[in-house]
């Protein structure tokens, strides 16, 4: 968002990359990917790869930290240096930091925290390669790598990110479309209940065109959960 | 492809609350039953359970687990059980002698690192209390420890112990496993054990899983 081009991000009603308006990218999902984590996940979006790594719920120290009557969930984003064309500065950013924050508020709703009192959940989440909406990348790892922690869980959680560019709503944005894109929108989800847990904007939409976005990720978020219960259900399956 | 039991999925619906009654690993929501866990559904008597395929340990009462001792404080011991929170283990419930705390130093009973099969005698939220009144209840010395996914232990000790018994037999090896998902083995064969309760651990989820163990054990 932000950037001005020349070029033409939509020709004959192809994306650059040769996909329909509502196509989302190839699409890959690992489960148990790191040994040492309780539970942990992969997820590709095209060119976009985050890992997630779930540790817990552990003893969490020091002790002011404590909720007497509940676990807390710790969420680190983390941008890999390389995963960008040029070098990212390792470390939190102000970007990270609102990152981080908003995908433990997108998950926090699934989890039976008040299960383990007094106790910490740790989400890590790494991106590997970045080429467009790494958060809801990064949330759709960290739902597998929760469920496969056995962490209790209300629902697996979906996320999928939609937008406008050249006058045209798309969903699921590549690195180029997000940084011409009029507007993006990340959008995560539960998708038994269609309860919407990160709704953020960044650009100009109409009321309208927000309604067409939902109802658009909605429909596309069901082949994401598809392939996230897929997923799941290989790790057992030799 | 080997046959798999069926697995579900958090958040997956396994039937109505008119017809039957939610267990273990499952919760309400408009009438419905729906599973909390990555894991296999049971259904026994109308009661429909999920038994979760990996997770942490939840310490109940009177489980019998295998923990290490991480401190020693003045009338206890603070012990690591495998679980979200640290348990606690009073000298009162620990040993049977008078002590008189200003002239002993109780870490000559269990000292750091020591690792003891023990009982939960109380487990309430965040607050675990541990006690050495059991007759299996001591301290395991030598041998190795392993840990396994604690939902896994009823598939490692088998039915009526069948299971254990054939690794302990097999392997001339003593072997404990705590509920929390420890295990301490000791004897001659310990590699050939350990491989075999991996072996476990990986493919619980298989059927005819005893058949692929013994032949693993007779090699």
């Amino acid at each position: 968002m932000g950037m001005k081009t020349d070029e033409k991000l939509i020709v004959k009603g192809e994306r650059l990359d040769g996909r329909k308006p509502d196509e989302i990218r190839e699409t890959e999902m690992k489960v148990g990917v790191i040994p040492n984590a309780n539970g942990s996940a992969q997820v590709r979006f095209g060119d976009t790869i985050a890992i997630a790594g779930v540790y817990g719920p552990r003893p969490l120290f020091p002790k002011h930290l404590q909720e007497s009557d509940r676990a807390i969930i710790k969420c680190r984003y983390n941008m890999a240096p390389f995963s960008v064309e040029e070098r990212i500065r390792p470390g939190p950013s102000r970007r990270a930091v609102e990152i981080s924050k908003v995908t433990r508020l997108a998950l926090e709703p699934v989890l039976f925290l008040e299960e383990y009192p007094e106790t910490v959940v740790d989400v890590y989440i790494e991106i590997l390669q970045a080429d467009g909406s790494t958060r809801v990348t990064g949330i759709n790892a960290a739902s597998l790598a929760l469920a496969d922690a056995g962490v209790p869980m209300k629902d697996l959680v979906v996320a999928l990110s939609g937008g406008k560019v050249d006058d045209t709503l798309i969903i699921d944005l590549c690195g180029k479309e997000d940084n011409y894109s009029e507007a993006d929108i990340p959008i995560a989800f539960l998708p038994r209940k269609k309860e919407i847990t990160l709704l953020q904007m960044d650009g100009q939409l109409t009321p309208q065109e927000i309604k067409n976005i939902l109802k658009n990720v909605l429909k596309a978020g069901e082949g994401v959960y598809k392939k996230q219960k897929d997923a799941l259900m290989k790790k057992y399956e030799e | 492809m080997t046959e798999t039991r069926n697995i579900v999925i958090p958040g997956e619906v396994l039937g109505e609350t008119k017809e039957k009654k939610a267990s273990y690993g499952t919760f309400i929501e408009d009438g419905k039953i729906i599973s909390k866990f990555l894991g296999i559904p049971k259904d026994s008597d109308g009661y429909v359970s999920v038994v979760p395929l990996s997770g942490v340990y939840l310490p109940r009462r009177n489980d019998k687990i295998i923990g290490f001792i991480t401190g020693v404080e003045k009338a206890g011991w603070v012990v690591d059980i495998n679980a979200p929170w640290l348990a606690f283990l009073t000298v009162s419930e620990a040993v049977d002698e008078f002590i008189d705390f200003k002239k002993t130093d109780i870490s000559r009973f269990y000292d750091i690192n020591d690792v003891i099969y023990v009982l939960v005698s109380d487990a309430k939220g965040g607050n675990v209390h541990l006690s050495m009144r059991d007759p299996m209840a001591r301290k395991l010395k030598d041998g190795v420890t392993i840990k396994i996914t604690p939902s896994k232990v009823p598939r490692l000790i088998g039915k009526e112990g069948s299971m254990i018994n054939a690794i302990k037999e097999k392997t001339k090896t003593i072997i404990r496993v705590g509920q929390n998902g420890v295990v301490w083995i000791s004897g001659e064969k310990i590699d050939k054990a350990i491989k075999a309760i991996k072996l476990i651990e990986e493919k619980s989820h298989i059927i005819g899983l005893t058949d692929e163990i013994t032949k693993l054990l007779s090699d």
